[in-house]
């Protein structure tokens, strides 16, 4: 009897199917598993996007306009230093050059600018043809040295290499980037009418990054007793000074957190580039300009050599705006590309009336 | 241990020289025969133990790992890695370590759980208990401890231990019943049969005296197939012999039914039981989209090898100036000096190599895959496909081929079950040109021209009345249908004496069942075999017995089946019921025309049509027949082929009695379907072993073949007038020159008005067609190749009369065919299986034929309707979302990686990336990588219900029409422009000016400058916005999901990279992304040249959609305007009605 009932059993579920059998293996009937969600279903035909090339234009041409106002405003004044021709005040030093000569080459670069700068103007050094960007040479560097870790000054990362060690002492900082750290100095003149030379203060601070000057960056062991601290490492090969010694001064801008090093330490991204130098604060009065038509003389430590990769030197006057620097690109791409929308507008206007029906009808007998 | 080992271990030895390894002995009951009879030779066999699982637990990671790196792109990456670890490489082996520690961790617990799972199954079913009789007693043991000889003892509803040689059972006759569900799925019961000379050892006791050897064949994987013989010695030294085949043989895996116990032998144990030999993995089929994507691969591969070797040789070119090579300001280490200059070469060979490597993205593969996975749940969970009469929806065995199912060109359909309902009903019989109708069929139908028939009443005379009856009892007795008994324990067999007897015949023809309900319907029922005595209650309600002698059983290559009988007036006689064509030619007398006549009208109608013959035999003749045939059967080499003489021998010089037409409804809505995939652009072929008449109405009423269709012949009717070369140029000509004056129409692919050709070839026709030519080349070249060139413009096919490799071969010639066309396969029963398994795609049908077309296909449904809706919806939507999947991925990568390679001009050539590690890293595993995948599951750039409304949209995706040449290198040059776009954008705004940001962040106002990773930084997030932004141009269809996955990346891109700059990560030895992504948002220009550069970017690609649309649209875009057109009124409704049921989402 057990068999047969059993068996009873069994054929219900094989024959027409049990309504239990069918409930399981039904699926459930939700709009996602019948792939029936609700959906917006945009399509672009020349209709929708005519309005979207429309507005672009309308925006981006005024943006242009705007931006290329604004750069042309912006002053800016470029003067190569570096002494490759011959009449160029510079051209000794660039010759005499050598690593180990004690004796600073310096020349003086005359110059005049024709317009006023206003506001505060932002002094530069440029360089061209100077690789920061070399793989070799970006990651030569130890964060973590720069940042303050005791382990890692007396013992530099690998990658430091061949800048790790001198003398069998750690290199602090070490690295290829930190070992060639532009080390001329400018100085600005200006040449007053009357013949007398008037030195233009000019602010070595606040020209890195804030995080980078007050996270990233950091001595070992606070920024006193600095000498002490750095006592069983040895300079860059390539230094004059120790890396303590690169603002005595001040002890804020002293060793690691050195403005005008970790203004280097930023690789730059290209191989001619410009680095920010100093700040020329506007008068206090605000009625004089910050620098003034006239004439003026760089007065350049000449240390850095750079004629052996072809490399030039420049120092670089400019005022900044909203914007930034000078930056005419920007203002002609939004110019060209609100232009060209607006034309792409145009034509699509014309296909779409003349195709549009077209399409709509043939569509129809179909 | 591995299976395919195994196999390969059996295969060796089958194939060695040794003849005694082609077939096994074995001992039942481990007792050595009586000696002299034969040398005893200790075979070894494996033991019971079923290992279905892969690994071992310490075997899983080599194994594995092993397993994963035999993947192409995996072993790519895995090079790539060590390469980085080996050499100095600009990026860290994290950035390509992670990915595929990732992929490869991911995978790899997969199948380490998938082989868990396997383990636990193994570990039930080797350690269930089995009854094992040893010295007479009854003994429990472990399953996996079972040896081949043992003698096994099974009850009801235990399934079977492994594959067993039935002794005995607890029924006299010494009969089981059993059901195969697990194995083939059918679950009809199947009688199997004792030895008779061992049938009498019923108990354990007398069991465990029986004395024999059975021979047998090594395992072979065949389910059907089994050959053997076994040797009783009983007291005598003259051993008995008797055969053994398929019907004595209990398989692994199937249930004993209905039956209180039996004793069986074990004879093929573990591995080696049929059940785990037909484990077998299919071949791999991969879908055109997967070639394609190979292809890209190659190319991109090529494309990864130039830019390397390009910058390789650049940078050697550039550095020949030794104060670029070696600046004051950047020497190199004393080792790298030192190092000779090709090992340098080769070294920055592969550093590009690498920094260069994501432009084949580790993550497209496990995309590709989640997206098929994923994706095959939709035809799972289709409501529509769910057929509730079964109570089952659809199967996807391999997900591989999903997007095939969108670019299928020809159709492969087996007719019966497939386009007909296999529900057969008994419609007429025809004795001797009189025709019977049985009344229940008719249910309400009239039959048209049935008014004019001879019906029951207008009986012929005496003479005739005799033929009659013998005609039905030619239809009771000649079969192999089982009765079900409903409660054998009782006695009594209610069903058939309440006249429900429907239910209760099981047999695994339809044809057979129908008939012998018709014939019960007639007056003549069929009760059951007992004793070898089949009993039939004829009209005047008595009981007949006819002793049941032998069965020839039904082939497909013979088309016939015959019983040989003894009445219980002694009289022998051998009925015949088969194929008209294969029963005419044995015929030498009857009314044979007027049969023929019939036999013919009925065809034509679509009805299945039988003739039934016999002959009497004498005794003698009946002895000779009987020696014949178990000479064969006790063969164990070409068994087959020595019975199929002998059937041949047997089955001639008959009697014409009548024929059977039983007809076939055709299914729900498989005319719609066919209709629909014609006009979707598919070749529907039919291919059945139907008789041409039969299977051509069939192919008119499913309209296939429509009232103007011009019908070309090519059968042996026409090859015995004309010979086969002239026909073939015949009809080659015809239809040629109907191609040549429509040639623009059919390119259109708008041919409906056209004049359609409809091609019916049979199987005899076919395999001369198919046939090398013997004379060469010389006349004109093969027939095949003008076949198929008349195949190639006939829109409909119908392939009679062929036998089911015909049916595969068909497929394979057509696949090779020189356009190479995708091919589907549909098929329900098991002569359908080699064509699944020979097409690009193969359907299994679930139906009455059992399961094993559904198990060896790629996907199986249960009703031929919804093959419209797998193709038109799901193989449509299927195919544009991988697609635009591969194409994207390509693209995006070609922007990712085509800066870093421009930048390499900037940097002196010196592998410098552009990118932070993190961003390399995560930008196709995390930033990029949900949206595409969203998209390529939601996609539906039409509604579901136009693609079924409107088949025609199916031919804009034809012949992997997405991913073309043109389209490829459309999106890879939309890729590099995009990366120029963004490198050069950022590189003017770094160049020519002081791109600064103003401090305000940190309230300090001063002019910073910004360095190459800010560079980096900014390409990246125009990257990514870009990239985003383009495939949210590509959607269209926004459901939620896919606007919580792309805003929602691009906002994940954003938190990241305020994160990853905003910390000074401790575990880093670098910290150059620190607070670079704030200031650069904090500067005006950034902002303003990102929005600039991602618009210039988008820009091309819009226009080109644009103005395709206006200028060239295809059907699709059409219908997608004209859709918009339609709902602009109503969108506000629409709009409204989505954000209700959105809410309630």
């Amino acid at each position: 009897m057990m068999a047969s009932s059993y068996n009873a059993k069994d054929e219900d579920a094989v024959g027409s199917g049990g309504p239990g059998a069918v409930k399981s293996k039904k699926p459930d009937n939700t709009a996602f598993k019948q792939q029936r969600l609700p959906a917006w279903q945009p399509i672009l035909t020349a209709g929708t996007v005519l309005p979207a090339f429309f507005m672009i234009g309308l925006i981006f041409i005024p943006i242009g306009i705007g931006l290329l106002v604004t750069s042309n405003n912006i002053k800016e004044f470029e003067i190569d230093y570096t002494g490759v021709d011959m009449f160029s005040p510079c051209f000794n030093c660039s010759q005499n050059y050598s690593w180990n000569s004690t004796s600073a080459c310096t020349c003086s670069v005359p110059f005049t600018l024709d317009q006023p700068f206003e506001s505060n103007v932002f002094m530069y050094y440029g360089l061209s043809n100077f690789y920061q960007n070399h793989r070799r040479y970006v990651k030569s560097r130890d964060d973590s040295q720069l940042n303050g870790d005791k382990s890692s000054l007396l013992n530099p990362s690998k990658e430091c290499e061949p800048y790790r060690t001198s003398d069998k002492k750690s290199i602090a900082p070490c690295g290829a980037i930190a070992n060639s750290l532009f080390n001329d100095t400018l100085e600005l003149f200006y040449i007053h009418p009357n013949g007398s030379r008037i030195t233009i203060h000019l602010v070595k601070t606040g020209i890195a990054w804030w995080t980078d000057k007050h996270v990233k960056f950091r001595n070992p062991g606070g920024n006193n007793n600095l000498s002490i601290v750095f006592q069983e490492t040895s300079k860059p090969v390539n230094w004059h000074k120790a890396v303590y010694e690169l603002d005595p001064s001040d002890p804020e801008n002293n060793g690691f957190i050195n403005e005008d090093f970790i203004v280097w330490m930023r690789t730059a991204a290209l191989p001619t580039f410009r680095k920010l130098y100093r700040i020329i604060q506007k008068k206090k009065d605000n009625m004089t300009p910050t620098l003034p038509p006239g004439n003026y003389s760089l007065e350049v430590t000449y240390n850095y050599p750079v004629r052996s990769f072809d490399g030039r030197k420049r120092m670089i006057l400019s005022t900044i705006s909203w914007m930034g620097g000078k930056n005419p690109f920007l203002g002609i791409a939004y110019i060209t590309v609100g232009s060209v929308c607006f034309f792409l507008g145009v034509v699509l206007l014309i296909i779409h009336h003349k195709y549009g029906n077209r399409n709509n009808n043939a569509d129809i007998p179909n | 241990m591995d299976l395919s080992s195994i196999r390969k271990l059996i295969t060796r030895y089958c194939t060695g020289e040794e003849s005694w390894v082609d077939s096994r002995t074995v001992y039942i009951g481990h007792k050595e025969p009586p000696p002299g009879t034969e040398a005893y030779i200790p075979q070894r066999f494996p033991d019971n133990r079923i290992v279905s699982s892969k690994y071992t637990f310490w075997n899983f990671i080599p194994k594995n790992l092993f397993e994963q790196f035999r993947r192409i792109a995996n072993f790519y990456f895995l090079i790539i890695f060590l390469v980085q670890l080996i050499i100095d490489t600009p990026t860290s082996p994290t950035t390509s370590g992670l990915p595929l520690f990732f992929v490869i961790t991911v995978t790899a617990i997969k199948q380490g759980y998938e082989d868990w799972i396997r383990h636990k199954a193994d570990n039930a079913i080797n350690q269930c208990p089995v009854h094992v009789i040893q010295h007479g007693k009854v003994v429990r043991k472990q399953s996996q401890k079972l040896r081949v000889g043992d003698i096994v003892q099974v009850k009801e509803n235990e399934t079977f231990p492994c594959d067993l040689i039935l002794l005995s059972t607890s029924r006299e006759d010494g009969t089981c019943f059993v059901t195969t569900a697990s194995l083939d799925g059918e679950s009809s019961h199947k009688t199997y049969y004792a030895v008779q000379d061992t049938k009498a050892f019923n108990t354990a006791e007398e069991v465990d005296t029986l004395h024999a050897t059975i021979e047998c064949e090594q395992p072979q994987p065949d389910l059907y197939k089994f050959v053997g013989r076994i040797n009783i010695y009983l007291d005598r030294d003259e051993p008995i012999a008797r055969p053994l085949g398929s019907e004595n043989l209990l398989l692994r895996g199937a249930t004993l039914k209905n039956t209180e116990y039996i004793h069986a032998v074990a004879i093929y144990t573990g591995m080696e039981t049929k059940m785990a030999l037909n484990y077998q993995s299919k071949s791999q089929k991969r879908s055109a989209v997967e070639k394609s994507m190979n292809a890209y691969l190659i190319v991109y591969l090529c494309i990864l090898i130039s830019k390397a070797l390009i910058n390789t040789v650049l940078k050697y070119a550039w550095q020949a100036n030794p104060n670029r090579d070696e600046p004051w300001y950047n020497q190199k280490t004393e080792t790298e000096r030192q190092r000779h200059v090709l090992i340098r070469a080769f070294t920055d060979f592969l550093a590009f190599m690498v920094l260069f490597n994501y432009i084949i993205p580790v993550s497209m593969y496990v995309t590709v895959e989640m997206q098929k996975f994923l994706g095959s749940y939709f035809i799972l969970w289709d409501d529509d496909m769910f057929d509730e009469e079964l109570g089952e929806g659809p199967l996807v065995n391999t997900s591989d081929l999903n997007e095939e199912l969108g670019q299928v060109e020809y159709v492969f359909t087996d007719k019966t079950g497939t386009l007909t309902e296999n529900n057969m009903e008994l419609r007429e019989c025809c004795v001797d040109g009189h025709v019977y109708v049985p009344h229940a069929v008719c249910n309400g139908q009239i039959l048209p021209g049935a008014a004019g028939m001879d019906m029951i009443d207008s009986s012929p005379g005496v003479d005739g009345k005799e033929r009659e009856e013998l005609f039905f009892r030619a239809l009771c007795l000649c079969h192999t249908v089982q009765v079900k008994e409903e409660e054998t324990v009782d006695g009594i067999k209610r069903g058939i004496h309440q006249g429900k007897s429907t239910s209760f015949y099981i047999s695994s023809s339809p044809d057979e069942v129908a008939l012998v309900e018709g014939m019960n319907r007639l007056g003549f029922t069929y009760l059951r075999l007992k004793d070898s005595h089949m009993e039939i209650l004829n009209r005047e309600d008595e009981m007949e017995r006819f002793e049941l002698l032998e069965v020839l059983n039904f082939d497909s290559v013979r088309r016939r089946m015959s019983v040989i009988v003894r009445s219980s007036s002694g009289e022998y006689y051998l009925f015949c019921k088969g194929a008209d064509s294969s029963i005419f030619p044995r015929v030498v007398s009857g009314k044979v025309e007027q049969v023929r006549a019939r036999v013919e009208h009925n065809a034509v109608e679509g009805l299945r049509t039988l003739c039934v013959a016999y002959k009497k035999l004498t005794h003698e003749e009946y002895e000779e027949t009987c020696r014949l045939l178990n000479s064969a059967k006790l063969a164990l080499h070409e068994r087959d082929k020595k019975l199929a003489e002998a059937y041949d021998v047997i089955e001639k010089d008959f009697i014409l009695l009548g024929a059977t037409a039983v007809e076939d409804r055709l299914q729900d809505k498989a005319a719609d379907t066919i209709e629909s995939l014609h006009k979707a652009g598919m070749k529907v072929w039919v291919l059945t072993g139907d008789k041409m008449e039969t299977a051509a109405a069939t192919c008119y009423a499913s309209r296939l073949f429509h009232r103007n269709t011009q019908i070309l012949e090519l059968t042996t009717k026409r090859t015995e007038e004309q010979s086969l070369h002239d026909v073939l140029f015949d009809l080659s000509r015809t239809v040629l020159r109907q191609h040549g004056s429509m040639t623009r129409d059919t390119f259109s692919g708008l041919s409906g008005d056209c004049q359609d050709y409809g091609l019916i070839i049979d199987g005899a026709t076919l395999s001369a067609v198919l046939k090398p030519t013997q004379e060469g080349t010389s006349n004109g070249g093969n027939y095949k190749e003008i076949f198929l060139e008349i195949c190639r413009n006939c829109s409909a096919v119908l392939c009679c009369r062929m036998a089911p490799l015909q049916k595969a071969q068909i497929v394979k010639l057509i696949k090779a065919s020189k356009e190479h066309p995708i091919t589907l396969a549909i098929g329900d029963g098991a002569n359908d299986v080699s064509m699944i398994l020979e097409a690009h795609v193969g359907i299994g049908i679930m139906g009455k034929e059992g399961r094993q077309a559904a198990r060896n296909s790629d996907y199986a449904i249960t009703k031929f309707k919804h093959l419209k809706k797998m193709l038109l919806v799901h193989g449509h939507y299927y195919y544009i979302r991988i697609a635009e999947l591969v194409q994207y991925f390509f693209y995006k990568n070609v922007c990712f990686i085509f800066p870093q390679f421009l930048y390499q001009f900037f940097c002196g050539f010196s592998q410098q990336p552009l990118y932070d590690t993190a961003y390399l890293t995560l930008y196709n595993i995390s930033f990029t990588s949900l949206p595409i995948l969203l998209y390529s599951l939601m996609e539906q750039h039409i509604n579901i219900d136009i693609l079924k409304r409107d088949p025609t949209l199916y031919r804009d995706i034809a012949k992997n029409s997405l991913l073309r040449w043109p389209t490829f290198i459309y999106w890879t040059f939309l890729g590099i422009f995009d990366a120029v776009v963004f490198f050069f954008g950022a590189f003017f705004l770094f160049d020519n000016t002081t791109f600064t940001s103003n401090g305000q962040l940190m309230a300090t106002n001063t002019q910073m400058m910004f360095g190459n990773w800010t560079f980096g930084t900014l390409v990246f997030t125009i990257l990514v916005f870009t990239v985003t932004l383009k495939l949210a141009l590509d959607t269209h269809y926004w459901t939620w999901i896919n606007h919580f996955v792309i805003w929602g990346s691009l906002l994940f891109y954003v938190i990241f990279s305020l994160l990853w700059g905003g910390i000074i990560w401790p575990f880093l030895n670098y910290q150059r992304m620190y607070y670079v992504f704030m200031q650069m948002l904090s500067s005006g220009p950034a902002w303003l040249s990102i929005i600039l550069l991602i618009i210039v970017s988008l820009l091309p690609d819009v226009v080109k959609k644009v103005l395709c649309r206006a200028l060239w649209p295809t059907t699709t875009e059409r219908i997608q305007t004209k859709r918009q057109c339609l709902t602009a009124e109503q969108s506000t409704i629409f709009m409204l009605s989505q954000t209700s049921s959105s809410v309630s989402f």
